[in-house]
């Protein structure tokens, strides 16, 4: 399986940070890509990730009302449901994109969702949908 | 010259840093081995639940890594000769039995230790090693030894293999010159086990609020699950206020922060546990602060907390571990059963004060905590000393924040040197653009922390099969200053471009890497750091797989790298200037200050003369002349040759941006225009004039207008006065803070100059919170009778002609009462300005729902606004008294001196940045971006003007929200740009087998 997480710089790589000190376990599976704050990803990321094969993408910010810019998660969070939306209209499994808010201080949260994302990904099989094949 | 701040807790952080970045030396000296002091222990905090590690941990790294701070921890200050403007001070270092330098935090020596010492992070909830760092994110991330529980065993001696330990470290005397000193010691919690009635230390299910703060906390002992001492879930929650607070036998005053965070504990324990019932306890509920008292009511609408207006007599334990608590209510006792109590704890003196009243020669007041004087809160009794935080009387971390920063303009006065980060250290840029991407690749083992689960030197041979890389090698510590001489030595050989180190997290080393790319000529932003130790080798253990996902990670950072440009930081000339709106305490308190520091500002204010509303107050509760103060203060504002006062005039126009505005006046004599490199937004606030209680009556006054009264020496014989008018409802549903004070001052007045009037007060919650409650204490004893009342029964005043009657209802008695006296007073509320509106668009700043100005953070930006280069002073910010508004005026100068002492601005260069061939101007992302720093502009091209959007450098803060949000990708920000990220992702998922 392969999951792409975008981890916004100041609340959520940092939690996924504190999954690591505190020396929580979860997937090889999950593969965490760094952006300054999760208003910044871009949805044409997320299909290329799915193009390129990825099984599963999260998405992972700051808790509403915490952005370090005020508003970036909420953004964050429209493009999300209308990604889904589209992903839904074009019969795509839309469960394979996951909105998540994780702090600084909720390393296990993190670890545990990063779990059980690769437990429902797994159920889903791989995707083959949007990969594409030469 | 430099300045010693003692503490580094919150307050003693932010000093350091606002005096650190004004360009002033700091050493910051910790008695710990770690800094972040009380505020490290919260897992949320009020009245925002914002997550308190998110926003302290970039603080702490800052501290770190700050060219301008030196952390001396384990340490105590031991004696100090000198005066103001030169202190020679001794300070004992303690040994760590871990040499600074060498230990990398790795951790593992914590991990193979076999003591289990009680964890005092924890409460004592759990345990730790006696090799140990406080807590994960602590700074510095050095282990230290605990000798009291070490047993010599050698084991962490021999599992080091950075060769840091040494049992035989000794204690280390240093003596420094600084030319002030700043006190942040902050306070200590009161011991629960003095109110032996409620039986802490005895039941096992009685903790105190700090425990469950950290039984709350993700990175408790339970991992953020809220268990018994039986490992049962609570359900029936009891919190207990005024523990070792307002308590004749322990200490008299109030603790200020315990009701507030006690809502914030209520409101925890609902969403950790959703069938809990949370019941506090309290005599008073005191949640005064900026939005504490909609967050109260948030807890009890959305919530369901429900407050008691009780104390608690005793508690008794059930066989099955339960308590019974008894507590008295409206004049009747009720006993009720729960599964767990909390004590809400308050904060004395910090027992190190004594030492340093004694060490230092300053005063501490009759509770123990420093002295300060209400028109100067920030100075001590001994000139050059001053005090930040919890050490002269109980606050919030707003409150201390903001007393932090006003600590350090006051030491700054004496630092009459200060130094910046000098450009010229490093050799000139080399020029790589055009070409080809040569990329060097450098693997960290980490001792074993990598190298045991991700197989290091296979990954370094694999860096050598991906395309651009010429150069790849594996260390063991790409943190020590050998590897940074590998690395600069390897770009210089192979004239590498492009660095990716393999390492650790960039949060915490990226600057020390681009530095060492600064020391050899090539731009730091060419940089890339791959995580394989917190998001690789530490959260997996299957080592093929570990392996598997490094070399992904490795392949999408040099994929990313290969993207990389060179940017250059953005510099902004500073006007060395300030523009103050608003002429009154704070206004006025904030141009000295800024004249002090060799600023000249202009002050603009509405009215025909100074002062605002300090023109209205004539004695404070301490027996303070606040006209004299206000005649002292317009004095020297007028014969400041640093400060131009324009009155009658209002600011028409803002232009420019941080460090370069430029603004119109509109002054009686026409237009002026100024230019100044920041803002301070002290326009203040007003009496609220009631709708209510018949006010307009002969009557029926304000506590404003019978202060007018009784300074012209008219007073009553009996009075009548009525808490909350306009505050706490519906329309406004802030609580105004000063009201209860404000009562009590005139109460105590009254009777001072004619003892047998007879002053009654209805209130909802007597909120003399801090050191005014003795003078509650002090009205009660001198016969001002106390009333309490329910915003569902409230009083009425009926009016018969000239006469006025106050209809209410007593809770003792049960029944109405009538009262005719000779005024009826209303407490009326604090409200914000008209014109805030105005200014707020004027200088694109954000209002709060009630039409307060907002500050860019609840919690640790209490003055400054998101907006760079704007900052707020006074009670446009929210209500505050005299010694509060002083505090958050000085804070407002030592923030914007953090700009005005520079002479220009380098910011990071991680900016948005605008393609105009792509861009049609549609003006989508000018809408998105939360600090307006983008614009539509006209271009002139060869074929006429186009309309493009714009990015201004200094505004924007990188956050790339209108990057994608840019139906043409037009926009983007560099280090993130669309094609660096898309690249990266590609590469992530390429290798994956």
């Amino acid at each position: 399986m392969k999951i792409v997480t975008f981890a916004c710089n100041w609340c959520s790589y940092a939690g996924a940070d504190l999954a690591g000190v505190s020396r929580l376990k979860y997937p090889e599976d999950v593969r965490i890509v760094r952006v300054m704050c999760s208003g910044m990803v871009n949805p044409a990321w997320i299909l290329r990730a799915f193009r390129q094969g990825a099984d599963g993408v999260v998405i992972t910010g700051c808790h509403p009302g915490d952005c370090h810019y005020m508003v970036g998660n909420y953004y964050a969070k429209k493009r999300y449901l209308l990604l889904k939306e589209l992903m839904k209209f074009v019969g795509f499994e839309d469960e394979r994109l996951k909105l998540l808010w994780a702090s600084a201080s909720e390393g296990k949260k993190f670890a545990e969702e990063m779990d059980s994302f690769k437990k429902l990904i797994e159920q889903l099989g791989e995707q083959k949908q949007l990969r594409w094949t030469p | 010259m430099s300045v010693l701040v003692v503490g580094g807790g919150i307050a003693g952080i932010q000093a350091s840093l606002d005096l650190a970045e004004s360009g002033v030396k700091v050493y910051l000296v910790e008695k710990l081995p770690v800094i972040g002091g009380r505020m490290s222990q919260l897992d949320k905090t009020f009245p925002t639940n914002d997550c308190a590690m998110c926003i302290l941990s970039p603080k702490l790294n800052e501290v770190a890594r700050h060219e301008n701070i030196e952390i001396i921890n384990n340490a105590d200050v031991v004696a100090l000769e000198g005066s103001a403007g030169n202190f020679k001070v001794k300070i004992r270092k303690r040994p760590l039995y871990v040499d600074r330098e060498k230990c990398t935090g790795c951790g593992v020596c914590a991990t193979l230790c076999p003591v289990n010492a009680v964890d005092e992070y924890n409460e004592g909830m759990n345990f730790r090693s006696a090799i140990f760092l406080r807590y994960p994110q602590a700074v510095p991330k050095v282990f230290a030894i605990d000798k009291s529980k070490c047993i010599g065993c050698g084991i962490c001696y021999n599992a080091c293999v950075a060769k840091a330990v040494d049992y035989n470290q000794k204690e280390e005397i240093v003596e420094l010159n600084v030319s002030s000193i700043i006190l942040a010691p902050g306070g200590r919690l009161f011991d629960a086990k003095k109110r032996g009635e409620y039986g802490y230390g005895i039941y096992k299910n009685v903790i105190t609020s700090i425990q469950f703060e950290r039984l709350l906390s993700a990175t408790g002992p339970f991992e953020g699950h809220v268990y018994r001492s039986d490992g049962k879930v609570p359900k029936r929650i009891a919190i207990i206020q005024c523990v070792g607070s307002r308590d004749e036998k322990t200490n008299p005053y109030c603790s200020s922060v315990c009701c507030t965070y006690a809502t914030k504990h209520a409101i925890l324990a609902k969403e950790h546990i959703p069938d809990v019932e949370v019941h506090i306890f309290a005599m008073d509920v005191r949640t005064f602060g900026k939005g504490f008292e909609e967050y109260a009511n948030r807890a009890k609408k959305e919530y369901g907390v429900i407050y008691h207006k009780a104390r608690v007599a005793n508690i008794m334990e059930k066989k099955d571990g339960n308590l019974l608590i008894k507590y008295e209510k409206d004049g009747h006792s009720y006993e009720e059963e729960f599964d767990l109590v909390v004590l809400s704890i308050g904060f004395e003196a910090n027992e190190e004060l004594r030492k340093y009243s004694e060490i230092f020669g300053i005063d501490l007041n009759e509770f123990g905590f420093v002295l300060t004087d209400s028109f100067a809160p920030i100075e001590t009794s001994k000139p050059g000393i001053f005090v930040a935080g919890v050490a002269s009387e109980p606050r919030d971390i707003p409150e201390s924040v903001a007393m932090a920063s006003a600590s350090a303009a006051k030491a700054s006065e004496f630092a009459t040197e200060r130094s910046f980060a000098k450009k010229e250290e490093f050799p000139p840029e080399r020029n790589v653009i055009g070409e080809a991407p040569r990329i060097g690749v450098f693997v960290c083992h980490c001792g074993v922390n990598i190298a045991s689960t991700v197989d290091v030197v296979e990954l370094a041979e694999f860096a050598k099969t991906l395309e651009n890389v010429v150069f790849a090698d594996h260390v063991l510590f790409a943190c020590s200053a050998d590897t940074q001489e590998k690395i600069k030595r390897a770009i210089n050989d192979y004239e590498l471009n492009r660095i990716v180190v393999a390492a650790c997290t960039p949060r915490t080393h990226e600057p020390l890497f681009k530095r060492t790319l600064m020391e050899v000529g090539l731009n730091p932003y060419l940089f890339e750091f791959v995580n394989i130790r917190e998001q690789c080798s530490w959260v997996h253990t299957d080592r093929a797989r570990a392996t598997e996902k490094a070399k992904a990670l490795l392949s999408a950072g040099v994929a990313k790298a290969k993207l990389l440009e060179p940017l250059q930081f953005v510099e902004v000339e500073v006007v060395k200037k300030a523009l103050i709106i608003g002429g009154g305490l704070a206004g006025m308190v904030s141009a000295l200050e800024l004249a002090k520091q060799g600023i000249e500002s202009y002050i603009v204010e509405k009215e025909s003369e100074l002062g605002g509303n300090l023109r209205h107050i004539y004695y404070t509760i301490d027996g303070k002349n606040p006209q004299e103060f206000l005649k002292r203060l317009i004095k020297e504002v007028e014969s400041n040759p640093k400060i131009k006062v324009f009155k009658s005039s209002v600011v028409e126009s803002v232009e420019g941006f941080v460090g370069n505005y430029k603004s119109k006046i509109k002054t009686p004599n026409g237009v002026e225009e100024v230019r100044h490199g920041a803002v301070i937004v002290a326009t203040g606030a007003r009496e609220y004039k009631p709708k209510e209680f018949n006010y307009g009556h002969p009557k029926v006054i304000t506590q404003v207008e019978l202060e007018e009264r009784i300074a012209k020496g008219e007073v009553p014989n009996s009075v009548l006065m009525i808490q909350c008018v306009g505050s706490r409802n519906e329309e406004r549903p802030y609580c105004s803070r000063i009201c209860c004070q404000v009562a009590i001052k005139n109460a105590l007045k009254i009777k001072e100059l004619n003892p047998d009037a007879e002053v009654f007060v209805l209130f909802r919650d007597m909120r003399t919170y801090g050191f005014l409650e003795k003078y509650y204490e002090k009205a009660s004893k001198q016969g001002v009778v106390f009333v309490h009342y329910t915003p569902e029964n409230p009083p009425k005043v009926n009016v018969n002609g000239e006469e006025v009657e106050v209809e209410f209802y007593d809770e003792i008695l049960g029944e109405n009462l009538i009262a005719k006296p000779e005024l009826v007073v209303l407490s009326a509320a604090t409200v914000p300005n008209e014109d805030n509106e105005i200014t707020s668009k004027l200088l694109k700043v954000p209002l709060d729902a009630n039409g307060f100005f907002l500050e860019a953070h609840p919690k640790l930006r209490p003055v400054d606004f998101s907006t760079e280069g704007i900052f707020l002073a006074g009670i446009a910010h929210s209500p505050r008294l005299i010694p509060e508004t002083i505090s958050l005026s000085l804070a407002s100068v030592s923030r914007a001196m953090t700009l005005l002492s520079k002479d220009k601005l380098v910011m990071d260069a991680n900016k948005a940045e605008v393609t105009k061939e792509r861009c049609d101007a549609c003006g989508i992302c000018v809408k998105a971006c939360p600090v307006n720093a983008i614009e539509i502009v006209e271009f002139k091209t060869r074929t006429g003007v186009e309309l493009k959007a714009s990015v201004k450098k200094a505004v924007c803060l990188g956050c790339g929200i209108c990057s994608a949000s840019c139906p043409k990708g037009a926009i983007v920000v560099k280090g993130f740009t669309f094609d660096q990220i898309k690249s990266a992702v590609d590469n992530l998922l390429e290798v994956v087998v």
